[in-house]
């Protein structure tokens, strides 16, 4: 134990005398455990967030009947099955808009409420109950969503419709975003009388399947607790990109770790071997070289997890901004963090550390206790290196081709791009040390050829900065290509699919009806064309029905993707349905073949005449005509409509029909609005990527000037010989710029065809297995340029204060190289 | 005053229990063109509080011994037994424990420790080996003329000055057997005397023996008995 901490005390002391040294491997520790725990902690809000809402009225660990093809199902059953002496809880669902917010609705029947709800739980069963029953009712929402709402307890806020809520109460335990009701105002307010969502199964242990048969029929499906919900298993692509854009920021922030530790081992090895010269075994070095990273993990890896907790914090309000209107999921605005969340970044943290410090373990392990001295070695320990590299980079590639031929899901997509980045990563400096040989080989001035020899030798030291500037130059072409070609392709999309001037939807569809008459008498209006939508589910996942009704609006315009002539035709006279390319790419659905879809009355068989885009749309949908949707699908919304107008008239009907109807309007907009809505969509989807690309290509940067500032000290014993032999400071310190500005040139020459490689790995394997669509792919030159240039501008600056330094640097400090000579 | 290693006083020691005894010693280099000999049989032995010079010419293996004497190195073949320890027969670790308490080393390089200041560096080997003598540390420190640059990191050092840090350090442990490879090898003429006129003093001081390698016979005669290397073996002078 003596021998260990003496040893570790001598160790220790390198970084008293290199601060800045240390501060760069904390800081790079703590950058990768903070990008990392940040986005661990976003998908953690986001499931805890899910999981409580799931378990919000059953307490979890119940089944629950659901309508056998999504959607609601009658309240009659409910009551057949109770008579029947089944126990089960019923619950409706749904989402209202109260102001600009929207707001799911939980309506629950608090006779029946489960005793494991966590409602029933806090609050005695007779509270609920007493609560729901006098005077007006009430509602209870968490504390969180209170806020959201900008409201206090007792408040009894309007809805868009102008329908008013029971009071308000705060209820810690209510899923966030939710207000919890009784049933019957849960259908008056969502306008399902009579309908229910799920019948949660009060008692595990006297349920019996069997008795459910004779009763409903074929109308409810049985879910098990631990089967992911829709909303889970639609979201899962989602936090999947966002773990992996997390990861690779954690794995360019190790490569800082690994550069400031490696150095430092390169910096400590003639005091190892002096250590090793005294009297310390091996077992000795290695325990207090790891007690040193242990105590960096715990200074680096706690102030990372408390970043993380900041990073996670300040990107909250545009992930949930994102998964609310991609998926309708709501998720508590405020982190709740458990001790997991805390630990598993420290533990990430000490894995990093561990990582970065292996090479420099086994070496110390592998450390003889005598060295020779090896002036010349160098040359042929950089071509073993740079073989070194060359081989495992063509191993990389053999990987990547191997995860491409095993298959193209999202996870050997991500492979593919890992194993890109990590091949080119590795061949950079076998590539740049290529080009510089080439360069002494040609150079004539004596001063030229030394830049170019002497470049060689600074390759290994810089390497693994320049691996990392490679890799986020790559990632930022990789992904603003595939964003900017998505917002390009997307904005068509929208012109196409957004052809009608006025969209609403009414309060009822008795309402919708008043209005359809009137709009009809309108000279104003030239086409009313209505949106039914219903649900169902195709092949266990929840698709959208949407009803189409012949009109040039659709026939003009309407994106396909894969259409027969005359598919309009067919979809309006035949039995016929056309897929989202989604629905078509999960399901493996191809033009012709024949879908048995599940409708409100016996199953229907349509044939498939067309496959459409529908980005953003994290569920299938099916179009098919709109008389056949009323035919088949009694529990269509009826509620929502298209107008054509005449553009310059849109703002006056708008007007017209808000002042004719007023409440039984439940939201009116113009196109503009909608695309606007749209754009902000997906704006913010991308937000959370933008940042954490944007914070990628920061750390790199980072790395790069940490390991120039480290190598600084190191670049004096190299320039001081040449500076004795006549080459001024300031002519070598320009060198030293151009070295480095060449090597951050030569890094975004490798990123450009690397970073279209990763848009084509995500435009045509992760985009289709994650969201199920293939976007066409778009290069951007102009993009190139701007990200070359921001690699010379981080290679210039992280330079600076190294070149500066040199620059100034004192002929007595050059001329204690030579008396320092070891 | 010096004794020649004749034969005979060689073989006087052999007989009298030596504190250390090398037996057969050889070891050979890889190289492309195949296995260099460097020591092909070395013989010899060293009573506590003597002193042995070890001269020979430039690539002759007078590093290669000490190397091997301290622990530092593995041989070929043949023993090194010190106070009836065969160190040959050692594993890695028992060798780390012998250098840490036993055999302190003084290399023509010095070998400080480029992070810790001159008192840190002079008491670092006696803490590491539990053997920490504040007394003896002061007088080493004033009788080495160190206490005015205790708070001075090497770097900030004469090359004599660091030269005299590093006998201090050695010699801090109070070790049984003192080696020093070339100790003045990167000083000037004036400034080695000086050196090893002081560390001869603390050589004397602690009792423990001393093996030096040089290549200057003129510092060789200082000590009590000489051997020359070449071709690989002992030659007595």
């Amino acid at each position: 134990m003596r021998e260990t901490l003496w040893t570790l005390a001598a160790l220790i002391s390198h970084w008293r005398r290199r601060p800045g040294n240390l501060a760069t491997l904390v800081l790079g520790l703590a950058i990768a455990t903070a990008l990392w725990s940040g986005v661990q902690a976003l998908n953690a809000q986001a499931r805890n967030s899910y999981d409580a809402a799931a378990n919000a009225i059953s307490g979890g660990g119940a089944r629950t009947l659901v309508a056998a093809r999504g959607g609601l199902f009658d309240q009659e059953l409910f009551v057949r099955l109770r008579r029947a002496g089944v126990e089960v809880s019923p619950v409706l669902e749904g989402a209202i808009r109260i102001g600009e917010k929207n707001i799911r609705i939980i309506g629950v029947e608090p006779l029946s409420l489960p005793r494991r709800s966590p409602i029933a739980d806090r609050r005695t069963r007779t509270d609920v109950i007493e609560d729901f029953f006098s005077g007006p009712g009430r509602g209870f929402a968490a504390p969180q969503t209170l806020r959201r709402l900008d409201l206090s307890e007792g408040a009894q806020p309007q809805t868009e419709r102008g329908q008013l809520l029971p009071p308000l109460a705060a209820l810690a335990e209510a899923p966030p975003g939710a207000i919890i009701v009784d049933i019957g105002v849960a259908q008056r307010l969502l306008d399902r009388p009579g309908k229910l969502s799920r019948l949660v199964i009060l008692d595990e242990e006297t349920f019996d399947e069997a008795r459910l048969k004779p009763i409903a029929g074929d109308a409810l499906r049985l879910v098990a607790p631990d089967d992911d919900s829709d909303l889970a298993r639609l979201t899962d692509s989602f936090h999947l990109n966002l773990t992996a854009f997390g990861f690779l920021a954690f794995l360019v922030g190790l490569f800082i770790v690994h550069a400031a530790y490696g150095l430092a081992f390169e910096q400590r090895l003639p005091t190892l071997r002096t250590l090793r010269a005294l009297g310390v075994g091996p077992p000795h070095l290695i325990a207090a070289m790891a007690l040193e990273i242990g105590a960096l993990t715990l200074i680096a890896g706690g102030a990372g997890v408390l970043g993380g907790h900041a990073i996670a914090q300040a990107l909250l309000p545009d992930v949930a901004k994102s998964l609310e209107s991609l998926y309708g999921a709501q998720i508590s605005d405020r982190l709740a963090l458990d001790a997991r969340w805390w630990l598993s970044g420290l533990a990430m943290a000490g894995a990093g550390a561990a990582l970065a410090a292996a090479s420099g373990l086994t070496k110390a392990l592998r450390l003889p206790a005598l060295s020779f001295a090896r002036p010349m070695a160098w040359r042929g320990a950089h071509h073993r290196y740079l073989g070194r590299q060359a081989t495992l980079a063509a191993l990389a590639l053999v990987a990547a081709a191997g995860a491409y031929g095993f298959g193209q899901g999202l996870a050997s997509g991500f492979a593919i791009i890992g194993l890109a980045l990590l091949a080119a990563a590795l061949i950079l400096p076998v590539g740049l040390a290529g080009v510089l040989a080439l360069g002494e080989r040609f150079a004539r001035r004596p001063l030229a050829r030394w830049f170019f020899a002497d470049g060689r030798q600074e390759i290994s030291g810089l390497s693994l900065a320049l691996m990392a500037l490679l890799i986020a130059l790559a990632t930022n072409i990789g992904v603003g290509s595939m964003v900017e070609g998505f917002r390009q392709t997307f904005d068509r999309w929208l012109d196409a699919r957004l052809v009608a001037e006025i969209y609403f939807e009414a309060a009822t569809p008795a309402d919708a009806r008043d209005i359809e008459a009137w709009a009809r008498t309108q000279p104003d209006i030239a086409a009313i064309l209505p949106v039914w939508r219903a649900k169902t589910r195709i092949g266990g996942w929840p698709v959208d029905v949407v009803g189409m009704t012949p009109h040039e609006t659709y026939t003009a315009h309407f994106p396909l993707i894969d259409a027969p002539t005359g598919v309009w035709t067919a979809l309006h006279a035949q039995d016929a349905v056309l897929v989202s390319e989604q629905l078509a790419r999960r399901l493996s659905l191809a033009i012709g073949e024949t879908l048995d879809i599940s409708t409100s009355g016996r199953d229907w068989s349509a044939r498939i005449v067309g496959v459409f885009p529908d980005y953003g749309n994290p569920k299938g949908q099916l179009r098919i005509d709109h008389e056949k949707l009323k035919r088949y699908f009694d529990d269509a919304s009826g509620v929502q409509y298209s107008l054509r107008v005449d553009p310059a008239a849109t703002k006056r009907v708008i007007e017209n029909i808000r002042q004719r109807f007023g409440g039984k309007i439940a939201r009116i907009i113009d196109q503009a609005e909608v695309k606007t809505l749209s754009t902000d969509i997906f704006e913010r989807t991308f937000a959370v990527t933008t940042a954490l690309n944007t914070l990628t290509l920061i750390v790199s940067g980072v790395a790069l000037f940490a390991s120039l500032l480290t190598l600084s000290d190191m670049r004096r014993a190299r320039i001081a010989p040449v500076w004795a032999l006549g080459a001024t400071r300031r002519k070598l310190a320009a060198l030293e710029m151009a070295r480095v500005m060449a090597f951050a040139a030569g890094a975004a020459a490798f990123a450009i065809p690397l970073g279209l490689f990763m848009t084509w790995c995500l435009v045509a394997i992760v985009n289709v297995a994650a969201f199920g669509w293939r976007l066409p792919f778009h290069m951007f030159p102009a993009q190139w340029l701007v990200v070359s240039c921001i690699a010379l501008g981080a290679a210039f600056f992280a330079a600076l204060i190294p070149v500066v330094r040199l620059a100034r640097v004192s002929p007595t400090e050059l001329l204690r190289v030579f008396s320092n000579e070891r | 005053m010096s004794i020649d290693a004749t034969p005979e006083n060689l073989a006087a020691e052999r007989t009298s229990a030596p504190m250390l005894r090398v037996d057969g010693l050889k070891k050979s280099y890889p190289t492309p063109q195949g296995r260099i000999p460097v020591l092909r049989g070395v013989d010899f032995t060293l009573a506590a509080g003597a002193s042995l010079a070890l001269t020979g010419e430039s690539g002759s293996g007078k590093s290669t011994l000490l190397h091997l004497v301290g622990a530092l190195d593995d041989a070929d073949s043949g023993d090194i037994v010190l106070d009836g320890v065969a160190l040959t027969r050692l594993s890695e670790n028992a060798r780390a424990a012998i250098r840490r308490e036993r055999i302190s080393v003084v290399f023509q390089q010095f070998n400080l420790i480029p992070s810790l200041t001159v008192g840190e560096n002079l008491s670092f080997q006696a803490r590491l080996a539990g053997r920490y003598d504040p007394a003896w540390q002061e007088e080493l420190t004033a009788r080495l003329g160190l206490a005015t640059l205790a708070a001075r990191y090497p770097e900030e050092l004469s090359g004599g000055q660091q030269q005299r840090v590093a006998i201090g350090r050695a010699l801090a442990v109070r070790p049984r057997l003192l080696l020093a490879d070339e100790p003045t090898g990167n000083l000037d003429e004036a400034t080695g005397d000086a050196v090893m006129a002081l560390a001869l003093d603390l050589v004397a001081a602690t009792g423990c023996a001393f093996l030096m390698a040089t290549h200057s016979e003129r510092l060789a005669a200082r000590l009590q008995r000489r051997v020359r290397l070449e071709s690989g073996l002992l030659a007595a002078q």
